[in-house]
């Protein structure tokens, strides 16, 4: 069996639904020839035609609207963005039509698409490559948010997306589409929506995080395992609906909570979290719950980037801050 | 210098506000010379407007939310309508119900959703059932249409979507992108900008310095044509033409309608804030019942008789639909959960959960 990388794993999952689906379609801007500026719809257009793998015309838009219309009459349509940072355009039609049309006709129509978008910051990119968005749709109601965090999640969650029959916008955290690879098998078999994965049991602190970020909270369990800190790590993976249990379970473990994602602080995602912790979790409690997030800043060009993405460093720190409550 | 490329736009009128043959009898197109088919049309826009002024009504007495007549626009609405087969999809915007009606929606769905329920948009009579509910974010439906164009076109099958946007519409971004897109792929599409010369209280004049709204279609490559909106031959034979040519694989086209709003923008509007008395009353002479009743009288197939029945018969069908729609009683709570996602996550359960005991001890 072949070991694949995560961006592999999106052309695995888009290629084996296509052929298994004749009303699955990809439309995007160079989605079709070029196979995407990543190349996640690498050689589709060869096996689907050029009406399948569509390559629009530039305007995002226009991707997004044509996709509702697609998917409210019958078609599984796939919108490639080709940046986090150009989703904007498509938001009127995300969340005024894709994740309204089932409650608007009381289910007379839905849209069953998926918004895929590389995301997030960490390869060097210029200007409006390398947001982190995600908060921006997660209090969309009717949509879910999906982040895979390896080629085997990538797979699996993205099958699962597309055939999900409400709209899905699934972020792709580019810092990994090739960091590593591992086996993944081409059996069509995808892997549960809205629930949260724990990658890492542990006792003493609980990392919540999701997407790119996955690896760093990985490498800080390491780092205070030398410690003899027992640190359980969650990849959240479907931010909404959000399985708030698996995370609410861990906390009564563990006592200590530590939230980590690249995003802006305030009104990010792990704000959810954490007020869910306050209200729910209180005296399961031993420490105040801490957030490693981006800054309240636009993510820097990229001489200064990494110092902005949370380090291995900060969120070993802010597990010992929690530790150091007793 | 040399000409790159030249265009021009033609107009086209069959009756004239005093309800007068523009050109030849023999000319017509084949439908106009069917008066029973003639009459039909006619009957619609009468109860299109019969309909609209009971909307009113009940808006102003309380009964209804925010409502968008569509007085003035009676023979643009039919006459798209009656052009599409049933099998074709329609992407409205919110004001087009002459078109509605053809296709099957009722007078109590549209009630219902603009009396704040999303019922009204369920609608149950096909070929309106596959159609988009009403889109209220401007010209976002005609993407709507363009997608579906689109999966008509991967599928094979031999459909026309038709979006209808307004003046003020043409100058959004996915009204040019709809028609970009089907003109780049010869989707079967079929964009009709009704201009009714005011986007709220914007007028036509600056809305866009285009001489006519019908030559954006040229920038997407497309056939277009401006066309009489008050005169419904006009607007069906052009519909006609271009349903045609998308069935057949000839890609989409643009038509302008142009006619007036006679009416506010919606029951929340108040049109004598910025425009004057005499331009309302100059369109309201080129309305479009009065010249198709004109000659269609000249033609002894209506008279005032018949005019009477019919308006007796538009008022009962229009008070049973009021009373269906008043009778209509409020979905459960629980309905704010329900169409949220096709299944109920079990987060927003929760939130159900609290809402039904929060509601069952009100009651
Ligand atoms: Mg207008």
């Amino acid at each position: 069996m072949a070991q694949i990388t995560l961006i592999e794993a999106v052309t695995q999952a888009l290629a084996y639904e296509m052929a298994h689906d004749d009303s699955v379609v990809v439309l995007g801007e160079d989605v079709g020839v070029n196979g995407g500026v990543f190349r996640a719809t690498q050689g589709l257009q060869e096996k689907f035609g050029p009406l399948r793998v569509l390559d629009t015309p530039l305007d995002e838009a226009t991707i997004a609207g044509t996709t509702v219309g697609l998917a409210a009459q019958g078609m599984k349509a796939i919108a490639e963005a080709q940046f986090e940072g150009f989703i904007y355009p498509m938001m009127e039609q995300i969340n005024c039509h894709a994740a309204r049309m089932r409650n608007r006709t009381r289910g007379r129509l839905s849209v069953p698409a998926v918004f895929r978008a590389p995301w997030g910051g960490g390869i060097r990119a210029p200007e409006h490559h390398s947001e982190a968005n995600e908060h921006l749709f997660t209090n969309v109601p009717g949509l879910r948010v999906v982040l895979p965090s390896s080629p085997a999640r990538a797979y699996g969650l993205l099958l699962a997306a597309i055939r999900d029959p409400d709209p899905v916008v699934f972020l792709e955290p580019k810092r990994i589409y090739r960091q590593y690879k591992e086996e993944v098998p081409d059996d069509g078999e995808a892997l549960p929506l809205d629930v949260c994965y724990v990658l890492r049991d542990g006792t003493d602190v609980t990392l919540v995080t999701w997407g790119a970020q996955v690896k760093e909270c990985l490498e800080a369990a390491d780092e205070l395992a030398e410690d003899g800190i027992s640190a359980e790590v969650i990849d959240v993976a479907t931010l909404t609906p959000l399985d708030f249990d698996t995370i609410a379970e861990s906390v009564a473990k563990t006592g200590r909570c530590v939230i980590v994602h690249e995003a802006p602080k305030t009104a990010g995602f792990g704000a959810e979290i954490a007020a869910r912790l306050a209200e729910e979790c209180l005296f399961d409690l031993l420490a105040p719950v801490h957030r490693v997030t981006g800054y309240d800043t636009h993510i820097p060009l990229f001489r200064l980037e990494m110092k902005y993405l949370p380090s291995v460093e900060r969120i070993v720190e802010a597990a010992n801050k929690t530790l150091a409550v007793s | 210098m040399s000409i790159a490329a030249k265009f021009e736009i033609n107009y086209l009128q069959y009756l004239d506000p005093a309800g007068q043959l523009v050109g030849k009898e023999k000319d017509l197109p084949a439908f106009a010379k069917d008066l029973d088919h003639m009459v039909k049309l006619y009957k619609l826009m009468v109860s299109t407007r019969v309909f609209d002024t009971k909307s009113i009504a009940l808006q102003r007495t309380g009964k209804l939310g925010t409502y968008a007549s569509c007085l003035g626009h009676e023979a643009a609405h039919v006459g798209i309508g009656s052009a599409m087969k049933d099998e074709d999809v329609f992407a409205p915007s919110y004001r087009e119900y002459g078109a509605q009606l053809y296709r099957g929606v009722q007078p109590r769905e549209v009630y219902t959703y603009w009396g704040g329920d999303e019922r009204g948009s369920d609608y149950q009579n096909e070929p309106a059932r596959h159609d988009f509910a009403w889109s209220v974010p401007i010209a976002t439906q005609c993407l709507h249409a363009a997608g579906s164009a689109l999966a008509f076109k991967i599928r094979g099958e031999k459909r026309v979507a038709v979006c209808t946007v307004g003046d003020g519409g043409s100058s959004k971004g996915d009204f040019y992108g709809a028609i970009n897109i089907a003109g780049a792929q010869k989707l079967p599409l079929v964009a009709v900008i009704v201009n009714n010369q005011w986007a709220i209280s914007v007028p036509r004049s600056i809305q866009t310095g285009a001489e006519t709204l019908a030559q954006k279609a040229l920038a997407a490559g497309l056939p277009t044509i401006q066309v009489d909106g008050n005169d419904i031959i006009a607007v069906r034979k052009a519909m006609e033409d271009a349903l045609d040519r998308a069935r057949t694989g000839e890609g989409a086209s643009v038509i302008e309608a142009v006619t007036y709003r006679l009416g506010d923008h919606t029951t929340a509007d108040d049109a004598r804030r910025y425009r004057e008395k005499e331009e309302v009353e100059d369109a309201r002479a080129k309305e479009p019942l009065k010249r198709l009743r004109t000659w269609l009288e000249s033609k002894k197939a209506w008279d005032q008789k018949k005019e009477d029945a019919w308006l007796t018969e538009c008022d009962e069908w229009m008070d049973n639909e009021v009373n269906a729609y008043l009778e209509t009683k409020t979905q459960p709570v629980t309905a704010i959960f329900d169409y949220t996602f096709a299944e109920l996550p079990e987060d927003l359960a929760r939130q159900r959960a609290e809402v039904v005991a929060l509601d069952s001890k009100e009651h």
